[in-house]
């Protein structure tokens, strides 16, 4: 089974090794810091985890990510994923282990938080437009029957595809807005972060 | 008093904001200013901006100034981690930074309740610089 700590590690580790390439996306049509913050907030997060118990459950280190985002990251993405993160903590408080239909609630919690915090929808060129979509594809893989790889894939799939589906509209929250229909041809830095936590979180649970 | 809280990006931006408006309120008027990171680098911090409003609150109301985007996210998290009393007197006023805050100071330092506090700094939106 696999240990909170060592998923969120695997998490924090791919959001640092995309450091690089999430910041010179964000400096196409954002403040050029997403990658540069969000690196900053995984490492506070390494911190924060390292001081815990090897086997703390799911819900009490999500809720160690959260506060540690909010309190490091300094962008936008430190309230919205430090939200995400809580959310998705207290939708997983008493379980030991964490089936496909857990992950879609824990997921569904954190969409509602980054909704309830930035007042964005679908089809704004944020992070919803990956992780939306990904809820939606492991929705109807578990209505069809699929086993849990097969869901989670789907998911990621989605998600990838909704960064890509980001190249085609205009930004109208965040930074990006400023730029309006100059924004079009950038993907958002915010859905490919949401998209490469998700392949990270997906490739340790299956 | 009610409570006047400066939220920026940039430290100097809040504290300059903060002398600008503390001239002219006088020295009782509670004004904090928060800006950047914890670790002194551009970007906001939603604890230390609960921590803030919490010291600037003195039982009246406590009306907030924000810059751009994350300042105004940053507030509305402060406001869900504190409280849940006292986050119902703190407002987020929609206004521009400095002409707001010092607006917002002169009304509270004259003794003013929050609605007015707030709606004087919102007031500043429609302020013309150029008659």
């Amino acid at each position: 089974m696999i240990r909170a700590k060592d998923a969120v590690k695997a998490v924090g580790q791919a959001v640092i090794d995309n450091k690089v390439f999430l910041t010179e996306l964000d400096q196409a049509i954002g403040d050029g810091d997403h990658g540069i913050n969000m690196a900053r907030g995984f490492e506070r997060v390494f911190e924060k985890i390292d001081a815990l118990q090897d086997d703390t459950d799911f819900s009490t280190v999500l809720k160690t990510v959260g506060m540690a985002l909010i309190s490091s990251v300094g962008g936008a993405a430190g309230p919205l994923y430090g939200t995400a993160f809580l959310r998705a903590a207290g939708a997983c408080k008493d379980k030991t282990e964490i089936d496909v239909v857990t992950a879609k609630t824990m997921l569904d919690a954190a969409i509602k938080g980054i909704q309830d915090r930035g007042k964005a929808q679908k089809g704004e060129k944020t992070m919803l437009d990956a992780l939306i979509p990904a809820s939606e594809a492991m929705g109807k893989s578990l209505a069809d029957g699929k086993d849990s790889r097969a869901c989670l894939s789907a998911a990621v799939q989605a998600a990838a595809d909704g960064v890509e589906y980001t190249k085609t509209i205009i930004a109208t929250k965040g930074r990006a807005s400023y730029l309006g229909e100059r924004s079009i041809g950038h993907q958002d830095p915010g859905a490919t972060s949401s998209t490469i936590m998700l392949e990270a979180v997906c490739k340790v649970l299956k | 008093m009610v409570g006047i809280v400066i939220v920026s990006h940039s430290s100097k931006i809040a504290e300059g904001v903060k002398d600008l408006a503390g001239q002219m309120a006088g020295e009782d008027q509670p004004i904090i200013a928060v800006g950047g990171t914890e670790t002194g680098e551009i970007g906001t911090d939603p604890i230390r901006i609960q921590a803030a409003i919490e010291e600037a609150n003195q039982g009246e109301g406590v009306v907030v100034l924000a810059d751009l985007g994350s300042a105004v996210l940053s507030v509305g998290l402060a406001k869900e981690m504190m409280d849940p009393d006292l986050a119902k007197t703190v407002y987020l006023a929609n206004a521009p930074l400095v002409e707001g805050t010092v607006g917002a100071a002169v009304e509270a330092a004259a003794g003013s309740s929050v609605e007015d506090v707030l709606q004087t700094a919102q007031e500043a939106r429609a302020m013309e610089k150029i008659e």
